[in-house]
C-alpha cells in the first residue's frame, strides 16, 4: 500500500526543478545582451513611470491600475468557487455574492469618479 | 450539503447601520459636491452613530428578555457585555467624531493633501484652495464597524477580520496629520508594519488553536480544552499568540513601543479616537477570549499575563514621569492604563467583567476629552501666526490664568486618570482592583496602587504647571494660545466632563449596569 500523498511530493518536486532548472538553464545557456529597455522598471510593457528625483513628484497611475487589477483578480477568485457550487448554494450565495460585489463596486466607483483611472 | 445559515437581520443592525454608513460616506467623496461633503459627511455619520446606539439599546433590551444568544452561524455572539461594549464604544466614537469634525479657525486637523510631500509648494497650493479630505468620515465609519464586531465576536476568524477592518483605516488616518507631516507619516507607517506583525502573531495563534481543537469557534475551543491531550504545547503556544496580538493592539508592555510615537505623529482628535475606542474594543475581544477559552488553563497562562501586567504598569508609569511633550505622556499613561485593565482580565471572576466595563468609560471619557483639549493650545510665532500644537509640557505653563475654563476640564481629565475619588477614574481603577482582590491577585494590586501613587505625581506636576507656573515665552518670541473651537469640540468637552463627574459621584447606576453584563455564556 503505497503513501496517498506520493503524488503530491511527486508533484511537488517536479515544480520545483522546473522552477529552479528554468533560472538555471537561461543563466547558463542564455545570451545576456543588456540594453537600456531591458534593465528598465517592468510595467507591463508600457513605458515606465519616473521616479521621484529629490523632492519630486512621480506619478502613480501604474501602481494604481495594478492596486484596482488586485481587487477584480481576487473578486474573480471568489467567484470560481461560487460558480462551481452555485446549484447547492442556492439563494443565500447569491445573495452572499451580490453584497459582495456591490462592496467591491462602491470604492470602484469612488476611485472613478476622482479621477484614479485618468491616465494623462 | 449545505446548509444556509439563517442570519439575523435585527441583531446585525448596529453593525448594519454603521457599514451602510461607510458605504454612503464612499459614495457622498464620489458624487457630491466638493462645498457640501463635509456637511453631509458629518450629518450621515452623527446619525449612524446615534442611530447604531439607539439599535445597541433596543437590543439590550431583547437580550435581558429572551438571553443571550449565537448569529451567523456562531460568528458573533450577542450577550449583555457585547452590547455594553458597543454601547460605551458608541458613546465614545460619537463624541470623538465631534472633535474630528471640528474646525477651529476654519482648518481642520487633517492634511488637505496626503500625498503631497510634506513642505512643497503643491501641498502650499492645497492648502490655500482650502481642500479638505473628507475621506476621514468613511474611514472612521469602517473603523467603528470593525469596533463593534471585535467585541461580539465567537469565532477567531470573525476576530480577526473585525481587528483588521478597525486597524486598516486608522493606519490611513495616523498619517493624515496637518501640521508636522513627517512625524505623522512616520507614525502611519509604524503603525502599520508593527500592526501587520501583531497580525501574524494573531493568525499564527489562530492556526495553532486550530490545529489543537478543529475549530476556530470560542466555545468549540473552549470544550476540546479537557478533553484533547497530548497537544497542550498547540494550545497554549496557540492561545499565547493569540492574546499577544491583541495585546499589541491594547498597548500593553512589550507590546506598547508603536504607542507614543503614533499618539504622537496621528492628528490629535485621531489619538483621541485610537487611544479611547481601540482600547475599549480590544479590551473586550480579550476579555472573551481569556475568559471563554483559557479558565482552564488560568495557571499556565497567569505567569505570562502577571508579567505583562506588572511590566505595562510600571514601564508606563516611569516612562510617563520622564515625557516632555503632552501627547507622548498621555500616550505611556494610557499604558499604564492598559496595565490597570489587565488585572480586570487576570482576576478571572464575574466582577472583573463589570470593572472593566466601568474603567473603559472612564478611560475613554477622560481621553476623549483630554485629547480634545489638547487640540485647541497652540503655539503662535512671534508675529502671531499659529504654528501648530503646543506638544510641549512648558508651553502649557500658566494656561490655568489665560483659559481657566480649559484648564479646569483639563485638570479633571488628568485628575479622573490618577484615580482621584469624585471622578469617573477612581470608580473604574475601584471596581478592577476589586475584583483582583476578589480573584486573589493581591500582590498586583498593591504593585497597581504604587503605579497609580507614582502616575498621581505627573498628572498633578502638569496641574500645578498650569495653575501655579507663570506663562512662559520662548526665545524666538512664541507664545501659547488658545482657539476658539467651532463648537462641536466644545459640547464634546463638556459632555466628557459632565459624565467623569457623574460617573465619579454617583457610580452606583453604572456599577449596577455593567454588573448585569458580568456573565459571558458559552
Amino acid at each position: 500500500m503505497t503513501n496517498p500523498f506520493i503524488p503530491i511530493l511527486v508533484m511537488a518536486a517536479l515544480a520545483l526543478l522546473m522552477a529552479i532548472g528554468g533560472v538555471a538553464a537561461s543563466a547558463v545557456i542564455g545570451p545576456k545582451r543588456y540594453n537600456k529597455v531591458k534593465v528598465d522598471a517592468y510595467e507591463c510593457g508600457i513605458q515606465p513611470s519616473p521616479h521621484a528625483m529629490g523632492m519630486g513628484r512621480f506619478p502613480i497611475k501604474y501602481y494604481l491600475v495594478a492596486m484596482t487589477f488586485i481587487i477584480f483578480d481576487i473578486e474573480v477568485v471568489f467567484m470560481y468557487p461560487w460558480a462551481v457550487a452555485f446549484t447547492e448554494l442556492a439563494m443565500f450565495g447569491l445573495i452572499a455574492m451580490l453584497g459582495f460585489l456591490f462592496l467591491i463596486t462602491v470604492p470602484f466607483i469612488y476611485e472613478w469618479r476622482r479621477g484614479g483611472l485618468d491616465w494623462d | 450539503m449545505f446548509v444556509a445559515p439563517h442570519i439575523e437581520w435585527a441583531a446585525l443592525s448596529p453593525v448594519l447601520i454603521l457599514l451602510g454608513a461607510a458605504v454612503i460616506g464612499v459614495l457622498v467623496e464620489a458624487f457630491v459636491p466638493r462645498g457640501s461633503r463635509r456637511l453631509v459627511q458629518v450629518v450621515v455619520a452623527a446619525l449612524a452613530l446615534g442611530g447604531a446606539l439607539v439599535a445597541v439599546t433596543w437590543r439590550w433590551t431583547v437580550v435581558q428578555q429572551d438571553g443571550p444568544s449565537s448569529l451567523v452561524a456562531g460568528a458573533l455572539r450577542e450577550d449583555a457585555p457585547a452590547l455594553l461594549f458597543q454601547a460605551i464604544l458608541l458613546i465614545l466614537a460619537l463624541l470623538a467624531l465631534l472633535v474630528i469634525a471640528d474646525r477651529a479657525r476654519g482648518e481642520d486637523a487633517f492634511t488637505p493633501t496626503a500625498s503631497a510631500i510634506p513642505g512643497s509648494e503643491y501641498e502650499g497650493q492645497a492648502r490655500r484652495a482650502g481642500l479638505a479630505q473628507t475621506e476621514v468620515f468613511p474611514l472612521t465609519m469602517f473603523a467603528v464597524t470593525g469596533m463593534l464586531v471585535f467585541p461580539a465576536a465567537a469565532d477567531l476568524l470573525t476576530m480577526f477580520i473585525a481587528l483588521e477592518v478597525l486597524s486598516l483605516p486608522l493606519y490611513l488616518l495616523a498619517g493624515m496629520a496637518r501640521r508636522r507631516r513627517l512625524v505623522s507619516q512616520e507614525a502611519s507607517l509604524k503603525y502599520f508594519l508593527l500592526g501587520a506583525f501583531s497580525s501574524a502573531f494573531f493568525l499564527m495563534g489562530l492556526a495553532l488553536l486550530y490545529g489543537y481543537a478543529g475549530s476556530v469557534h470560542l466555545a468549540d475551543i473552549a470544550t476540546a480544552v479537557p478533553l484533547v491531550s497530548g497537544m497542550d504545547g498547540l494550545l497554549l503556544a496557540g492561545s499565547a499568540l493569540v492574546i499577544i496580538g491583541l495585546l499589541f493592539k491594547v498597548g500593553a508592555v512589550p507590546f506598547h513601543s508603536w504607542t507614543p510615537d503614533v499618539y504622537q505623529g496621528a492628528p490629535t482628535p485621531i489619538t483621541g479616537f485610537m487611544a479611547a475606542c481601540t482600547k475599549v474594543a480590544a479590551f473586550a475581544a480579550l476579555l472573551r477570549f481569556v475568559y471563554v477559552v483559557t479558565p482552564g488553563l488560568g495557571w499556565d497562562l497567569a505567569p505570562f499575563l502577571w508579567i505583562v501586567a506588572i511590566l505595562t504598569m510600571v514601564v508606563g508609569t516611569v516612562l510617563a514621569i520622564v515625557q516632555t511633550d503632552m501627547k507622548r505622556t498621555l500616550a505611556y499613561s494610557s499604558v499604564a492604563h492598559a496595565g490597570f485593565l489587565l488585572l480586570g482580565i487576570i482576576a478571572l471572576d464575574e466582577r472583573g467583567i463589570s470593572g472593566i466595563l466601568v474603567y473603559l468609560l472612564a478611560y475613554g471619557l477622560a481621553t476623549v476629552g483630554a485629547f480634545a483639549l489638547v487640540t485647541l493650545v497652540r503655539t503662535k510665532d512671534a508675529e502671531g501666526n499659529l504654528v501648530g500644537e503646543a506638544g510641549h509640557l512648558s508651553e502649557w505653563a500658566g494656561l490655568g490664568r489665560r483659559s481657566p475654563v480649559l484648564a479646569v476640564c483639563f485638570a479633571l481629565f488628568l485628575l479622573s486618570f490618577a484615580g482621584i475619588p469624585l471622578t469617573a477614574g477612581f470608580t473604574g481603577k475601584f471596581a478592577v482592583f476589586g475584583a483582583a482582590v476578589a480573584g486573589g491577585d493581591w500582590p498586583l494590586v498593591v504593585i497597581a496602587v504604587l503605579a497609580s501613587a507614582a502616575a498621581a505625581f505627573f498628572y498633578v506636576r502638569i496641574i500645578v504647571l498650569m495653575f501655579f507656573t507663570e506663562p512662559a515665552t520662548g526665545e524666538d518670541g512664541s507664545a501659547t494660545t488658545v482657539v476658539r473651537s467651532e463648537g462641536l469640540t466644545a459640547v464634546a468637552v463638556v459632555v466628557c466632563a459632565v459624565g467623569t463627574v457623574l460617573v465619579g459621584v454617583v457610580p452606583t447606576a453604572v456599577l449596577a449596569v455593567a454588573a448585569q453584563a458580568s456573565k459571558f455564556l458559552l
